[in-house]
């Protein structure tokens, strides 16, 4: 039961802070509500037993990547985009269409579900007293299978370190 | 129904009372810390500090907090109100929510996660936001220039304090705190002897993350006013003021519980080393015959009436410290002790550390900025990586034989990492020296 | 009982609010914080169905997208700062300069 009151709980306030995220005027106030959707985001990680990912999604997604983004907003000054239409044109033209998208992936969804076996969305989950510590698992797996990824993925870090710092130079 | 909604709610209520100790006490620690230091800063500098408000100045904490709740609330004109009143609140819940999975004693902890140490330094992270959006919010360029100085000084340490916890967590062998502290009573010593480096790489950083001198420019007085604090007054600054210290006491905790030994007491397996027990009441003891002598001394009655009180406080606490040490074996008193004492040697700690961080306030000049960033990236950053690399290589070769190890002793291993994280230390500060200019002979 | 339908469903959603947001915002930070929602609803996916099948790989591939979201906001917003230091505009509209 607390399993259900934990991803309502967390769904709902992800669902909610994401419309917030994309229609509010002020840049800043965006933000903090990606933040409080990101948090939600790991709160579900941590419903869904993998607390290495929820912290994971905190130290590097909260505080890191979102402290970037607001450091960003007040280094730009955003005051003059306020004043201008926050929303294209034809808004309501492309939001169909996303949503028309949204449903045709929920139809596929459906679908699946009425022409798989029930056993295959009724899956039990493991329960919860036969899980390993979800660290020892991430841990293990990134060293051993997966080092050629996990080498890549710090050059990529150290390519997009170098390129943000020349983008966003001075030039002198 | 009914018994279903207690079995929901039993194993929570111990935690529940553990928070409400912790939320209720902490604000009046930290009020007291503000106490220390200004009595510690006016002992360095050959005054006495406030002794006015209570006998030698015991109730000055409170006399601040009562003003600045009665004080007037100020919002200046054309901040951003909601996230005005929201930057103070992120603050000191970041701060607060940190000292959950702190362990305070065997017993006392409000929850033991199993990524405890991350979720620490995950919450450090959450500390930047009330900052970056307090000084945002305050509609002043100042204020803005202030909070991004702040952050990005907390962001640079951040990295480097981690890395620092994570050559001490290599000795633990895992990332909960309780356990931790259990792996240093395993191990028989406190782990800031198998990690001198990162303790003290840790002890910089810390002091860098909680905005203390010497890294305070950004809230310097004679900088920015007060940098992303400036234009907050009366109960909304008490809250960033709380946050701060709240902060403080939370790195000293992260530092007491890896690298001191938490709540153990000095020696924790030794059987030699029992008169360590006897000296939490002998130091009570101390306090209250002490509070009792300046007592007549002081020159109000009502201050006169505090010291005893002080004393009578100090009496009992050396009471309850007392009966779990002369308790016969194995009755409920001697199965306290852990716990009573446990929190003694806790807060011990706590405060030989934070006595450090004031130390060093009033001893050592401010860095600029520019300083400040170049020794957290080219120089802390550097040797916390090689400290990591180093404790790896020591793990390693002290690894018994069949483990994949070379079986070497600990203590070789050690110094050996110890060296090398030295040598590049001094090559790094070779490098990174600013040769001053040397001045031109004048002309005549 | 929460199944995976209700994480496919919620993970959808976050979705289709993330592509909302980047096809109908002007504002190019908005729009790069809507991407990062997406990421998101990704990663929600991919720990649900790694904790249904109790495998350790979904939760592996969410870390590497998290690194990717990382690095790529990094460059994205160095983009936006070396483009408003020249334009002074963040508006998606304005950034017209190669239009004939």
């Amino acid at each position: 039961m607390a399993d259900t009151i934990l991803f309502y709980f967390f769904g709902g306030l992800a669902v909610l802070s994401a419309i917030l995220v994309v229609t509010r005027r002020n840049a800043v106030h965006s933000a903090v509500f990606l933040v409080t959707a990101l948090l939600a985001t790991a709160g579900l990680f941590l419903q869904l037993r993998a607390e290495f990912l929820f912290i994971v999604q905190v130290i590097l997604y909260v505080g890191g990547i979102m402290v970037l983004f607001i450091f960003v907003i007040m280094l730009v000054n955003l005051d003059v985009a306020m004043r201008q239409a926050q929303f294209n044109r034809a808004w309501y033209v492309w939001g169909l269409l996303a949503v028309a998208m949204g449903a045709q992936v929920y139809v596929v969804f459906h679908y699946a579900r009425m022409q798989t076996s029930a056993s295959f969305f009724n899956q039990a989950v493991a329960p919860v007293e036969q899980l390993e510590p979800n660290t020892q698992l991430v841990g293990q797996a990134l060293f051993s299978t997966y080092m050629l990824p996990f080498e890549i993925a710090s050059i990529l870090l150290l390519v997009a370190m170098i390129g943000a710092v020349v983008m966003a130079k001075k030039r002198v | 129904m009914l018994d279903r909604l207690i079995e929901f709610f039993k194993p929570h209520v111990w935690p529940l009372v553990f928070a409400i100790v912790i939320v209720a006490l902490v604000p009046l620690i930290a009020g007291y810390i503000v106490l220390l230091e200004r009595k510690v800063m006016a002992d360095m500098q050959a005054r006495l500090g406030p002794m006015r408000v209570g006998p030698h100045g015991l109730l000055q904490p409170i006399a601040d907090a009562l003003k600045l709740l009665l004080k007037e609330d100020i919002i200046p004109d054309g901040a951003d109100k909601w996230i005005f009143w929201l930057a103070p609140l992120l603050s000191v819940t970041a701060a607060m929510l940190a000292m959950s999975v702190i362990p305070f004693g065997p017993v006392f902890q409000i929850a033991d996660l199993n990524v405890g140490i991350l979720f620490l330094l995950g919450i450090g992270s959450m500390g930047i936001y009330g900052i970056v959006l307090g000084g945002w919010a305050s509609n002043s360029h100042y204020s803005l220039l202030g909070a991004l100085r702040s952050s990005a000084q907390l962001v640079s340490y951040e990295t480097a304090a981690g890395m620092a916890i994570v050559s001490g967590l290599m000795f633990g062998g895992t990332l909960s705190t309780r356990a931790l502290v259990q792996a240093q009573l395993d191990s028989h010593m406190w782990f800031f002897i198998c990690a001198p480096i990162g303790f003290f790489l840790y002890l910089v950083a810390s002091i860098a993350e909680t905005n203390r001198a010497p890294f305070d420019l950004p809230e310097a007085e004679s900088e920015l006013v007060a940098g992303y604090m400036t234009e907050y007054s009366g109960f909304r600054w008490a809250l960033y003021f709380l946050a701060e210290y709240t902060n403080m006491i939370v790195v000293a905790s992260i530092a007491t519980t890896l690298f001191l030994g938490g709540w153990l007491r000095p020696f924790p397996n030794a059987g030699w080393a029992g008169f360590f027990d006897y000296i939490p009441m002998l130091l009570m003891l101390l306090v209250a015959g002490y509070c009792v002598y300046r007592a007549p001394k002081q020159p109000v009655q009502i201050q006169k009436l505090v010291m005893y009180g002080v004393a009578g406080l100090c009496a009992l606490l050396a009471i309850i410290l007392a009966l779990p040490v002369f308790g016969s074996a194995g009755s409920i008193l001697a199965a306290m002790k852990p716990g009573v004492h446990g929190a003694f040697w806790f807060l011990a700690k706590v405060t030989l550390y934070l006595y450090v961080f004031l130390w060093l306030r009033f001893t050592v000049p401010r860095y600029r900025f520019d300083q400040l960033m170049s020794l957290g990236w080219h120089f802390l950053i550097p040797i916390s990586i090689v400290n990591v690399l180093g404790v790896g290589i020591a793990l390693y070769l002290h690894r018994s034989v069949e483990e994949g190890g070379k079986g070497w002793p600990l203590a070789a291993s050690i110094i050996l990492t110890i060296l090398a994280t030295l040598a590049v230390a001094a090559w790094l500060a070779k490098r990174n020296e600013t040769k001053p200019a040397l001045a031109e002979p004048e002309k005549f | 009982m929460i199944s995976i339908n209700h994480y496919l469903v919620l993970s959808l959603a976050l979705f289709t609010i993330g592509v909302i947001g980047v096809v109908t915002r002007r504002n190019v930070i908005i729009i790069l914080m809507s991407i990062e929602l997406i990421l998101n609803a990704v990663n929600i996916n991919l720990v649900a169905f790694s904790r249904l099948y109790g495998s350790v790989n979904g939760q592996i591939f969410s870390i590497f997208i998290i690194t990717d979201a990382a690095a790529e906001a990094a460059v994205g917003l160095g983009i936006i700062i070396a483009f408003f230091r020249n334009r002074e505009t963040v508006l998606g509209d304005e950034m017209d300069l190669l239009k004939g």
